[in-house]
């Protein structure tokens, strides 16, 4: 899951990360009102979930009065990445001096929580990564919060030389380590990681991810879900315990687990058709969860036929079949269904849709044959 | 031989009480599995499915030496109940769970250091020996016993794929399902290792999808030390772009993720990639030749 700028610079600040002043606004007045308490230069900047948002225009400086309400204006009709930009944060200018990257993630590979940090901070990143690696210094927190002194101290002055930046930066990177772990973040990013004129050090931006599986024990973050970004579809899946991408073709798909999702939807392309959807009914089963499917598939009318690849292992074949059941006795369902039930319980299954007079196909490669077929037709 | 797990595997079953635990268990033991004992906290001195339930994994292995373990219990507990079983010393633990926070397998990971314990998933679908255990969630039926290694990250691709190989009449000596989780016990590696010293495999089949970069480090240890044909599949050639995670994580995996990427470096490797999951079986026979 992921939050806005703002929301993130909260959670800094109440970790005594340094930040620079600034209000979030969603008009025009009340951006001004907030500029002339900071005093100019300021700076607007879009609150988007998604990156690029400089190159899109979505951060603009403002030297003075004047400029204020229609550099707003121009930012506020901005759509950036297809999103909207509903508020804008409006934070003093800041004379940079130099600028430094800092990430908090985890690296699968190495099973462990990593601090990155690089002396060429806010620019892209990445290609700094592929151009100049030694630019990169990493530090495994291999004793979770707690940091071991000598090593700390040794990474920490091959990047900042002056000891009173060791120091601050120090007591900054302490900080995100604690907001990382206390809320099971999957990113803490600081891009840019500034130094000013006298030598003071900010967080520039602020960046939080949150790993999904753990927001069960963090209601504080769920609350901040911002449901405008989010696509309608998608959110509706999710409360059904299902995984859904909208996609433009016409073969709706229901399948489970996200391997065979992804190796159905290959087969449906390579021969030449069209998914609509990206869906994954997850791991146990419930007959609740295909009605929900269908219901969600069907909204689009693009949708010419409703292919359901089902491998059952935790998930029961006879449970997928009374959905499907269900599904037929409480709509009507106006294009055909493509079934394909192997697996655990697959006899029961068979017999249910038998006596139903649904037909089932024996392999997946027929099936999806057969939605192609339909999809094109 | 089969690698990990033979009929000789001692099983707990962790969270036997619940729906899919309860369930599995009994399909488990219709297979042959030698499950030994459940373990659901509080639920100590119960029956199910005629297995004994006790409360912790410490008196289960104390009282039935079982050497195997596999979790079904929700994501909010299964950190502890993997601790479990690396402080009873239980030798192979396999975690089915899905959804458990990525910052609890950190330090499970951190736990298991330096311990001879192997753990397969979470968020997988087990283990199984054709005709000899199985411990997981997969349909046994499906599977016979024959050369063919079967190692994968997804779950029900792999049963399609393990389908088709024994409706073609080719049986499998160990089946693993790695598991979809970023952070997990078993890699393709360490498996690849397994079945290259397994005398019962004579063949290996590798099932990958896009991103990390697992395919990547696998593609290089077979070059340099797999001898037996291996086939490959990479499902998401069409999935739409990944959402990336930020600035980081790209600079982690530097590396190309996508499925082409991963199918031309396994290319180089020597495997042979398959477009279709059911074009595998004519291609191990190939390649057997």
């Amino acid at each position: 899951m992921k939050i806005h700028e703002y929301q993130a610079i909260e959670i800094f600040k109440q970790a005594g990360i340094p930040v620079i002043d600034g209000q979030v606004a969603v008009d025009a007045d009340e951006a001004a009102r907030i500029a002339e308490e900071i005093g100019y230069p300021v700076v607007l900047k879009a609150q988007v979930l998604s990156g690029g948002r400089g190159k899109a225009g979505g951060i603009r400086i403002v030297e003075k009065k004047g400029d204020l309400k229609e550099t707003f204006r121009q930012i506020k009709d901005l759509k950036i990445k297809d999103c909207p930009v509903e508020k804008v944060l409006v934070v003093r200018a800041v004379d940079i001096k130099k600028e430094f990257y800092a990430g908090i993630t985890v690296d699968a590979l190495k099973s462990n929580v990593v601090l990155i940090v690089s002396s060429s901070g806010g620019v892209d990143i990445e290609e700094v990564a592929r151009a100049d690696p030694r630019a990169i210094r990493k530090f495994y927190l291999n004793e979770g919060r707690s940091i071991d002194k000598t090593l700390w101290l040794e990474f920490i002055c091959a990047i900042f030389k002056d000891p009173s930046h060791q120091q601050k930066v120090t007591a900054i990177f302490q900080n995100l380590i604690e907001i990382f772990f206390d809320h099971d973040c999957s990113l803490a990013e600081i891009n840019p990681l500034v130094i000013d004129g006298n030598g003071e050090i900010f967080a520039a931006d602020a960046k939080i991810n949150f790993d999904d599986n753990a927001l069960f024990r963090h209601e504080d973050v769920s609350e901040m879900r911002d449901l405008t970004f989010e696509d309608p579809n998608e959110m509706e899946a999710k409360e059904q315990g299902l995984s859904f991408v909208k996609l433009d073709g016409n073969v709706g798909c229901i399948v489970n687990g996200a391997g065979l999702a992804m190796g159905t939807m290959d087969m449906i392309q390579l021969l030449g058709g069209q998914p609509a959807n990206f869906r994954e009914v997850g791991g146990s089963s419930d007959p609740e969860k295909i009605l929900h499917a269908i219901k969600i598939i069907l909204k689009n009318d693009r949708v010419k036929a409703i292919l359901i690849n089902i491998f059952g292992g935790i998930t029961r074949c006879d449970d997928i079949a009374k959905g499907i059941l269900e599904a037929k006795k409480q709509m009507d369902i106006p294009v055909p269904l493509i079934v394909r039930l192997t697996g655990t319980n697959e006899a029961q299954a068979k017999e249910i849709l038998r006596e139903q007079d649904i037909d089932t196909f024996p392999t997946m490669r027929e099936a999806v044959v057969k939605a192609v077929g339909l999809g094109q037709g | 031989m089969s690698i990990l797990l033979d009929e000789h595997s001692k099983v707990i079953v962790q969270g036997i009480t619940g729906r899919d635990g309860s369930f599995h268990a009994k399909k488990m033991l219709e297979y042959g599995t030698k499950i030994v004992a459940g373990v659901t906290p509080g639920k100590g001195g119960a029956e199910e499915h005629g297995v004994a339930v006790f409360n912790s994994v410490a008196e289960a292995k104390d009282r039935t030496q079982a050497n195997t373990a596999v979790i079904y219990v929700p994501a909010p507990f299964a950190k502890d109940a993997i601790l479990e079983d690396i402080d009873a010393g239980i030798e192979l633990i396999v975690c089915i769970t899905e959804g458990i926070p990525v910052l609890d397998m950190v330090e499970v990971k951190k736990a298991m250091d330096g311990k001879n314990i192997r753990l397969v998933g979470p968020n997988c679908p087990g283990v199984i020996s054709p005709g000899k255990s199985k411990v997981g969630i997969m349909p046994g039926h499906i599977h016979q016993p024959g050369p063919v290694g079967v190692v994968s990250r997804s779950g029900t691709l792999t049963y399609e794929v393990v389908y088709n190989l024994t409706l073609r009449g080719i049986g499998q000596s160990t089946c693993i399902g790695l598991g979809g989780d970023p952070i997990i016990g078993t890699r393709f590696v360490e498996v690849l290792e397994m079945f290259e010293g397994d005398d019962q495999t004579k063949g290996i089949v590798m099932i990958g999808e896009i991103g990390g970069e697992d395919e990547q480090v696998a593609a290089e240890y077979i070059k340099e030390h797999v001898t037996k044909p291996v086939v490959g599949f990479i499902a998401g050639r069409t999935a739409p772009a990944g959402k990336r995670m930020g600035h980081a994580g790209a600079i982690i995996s530097s590396g190309d993720s996508t499925a082409e990427a991963k199918r031309k470096i396994l290319k180089g490797a020597g495997v042979t990639v398959v477009d279709y999951p059911d074009e595998i079986p004519a291609a191990f026979e190939k390649s057997l030749q």
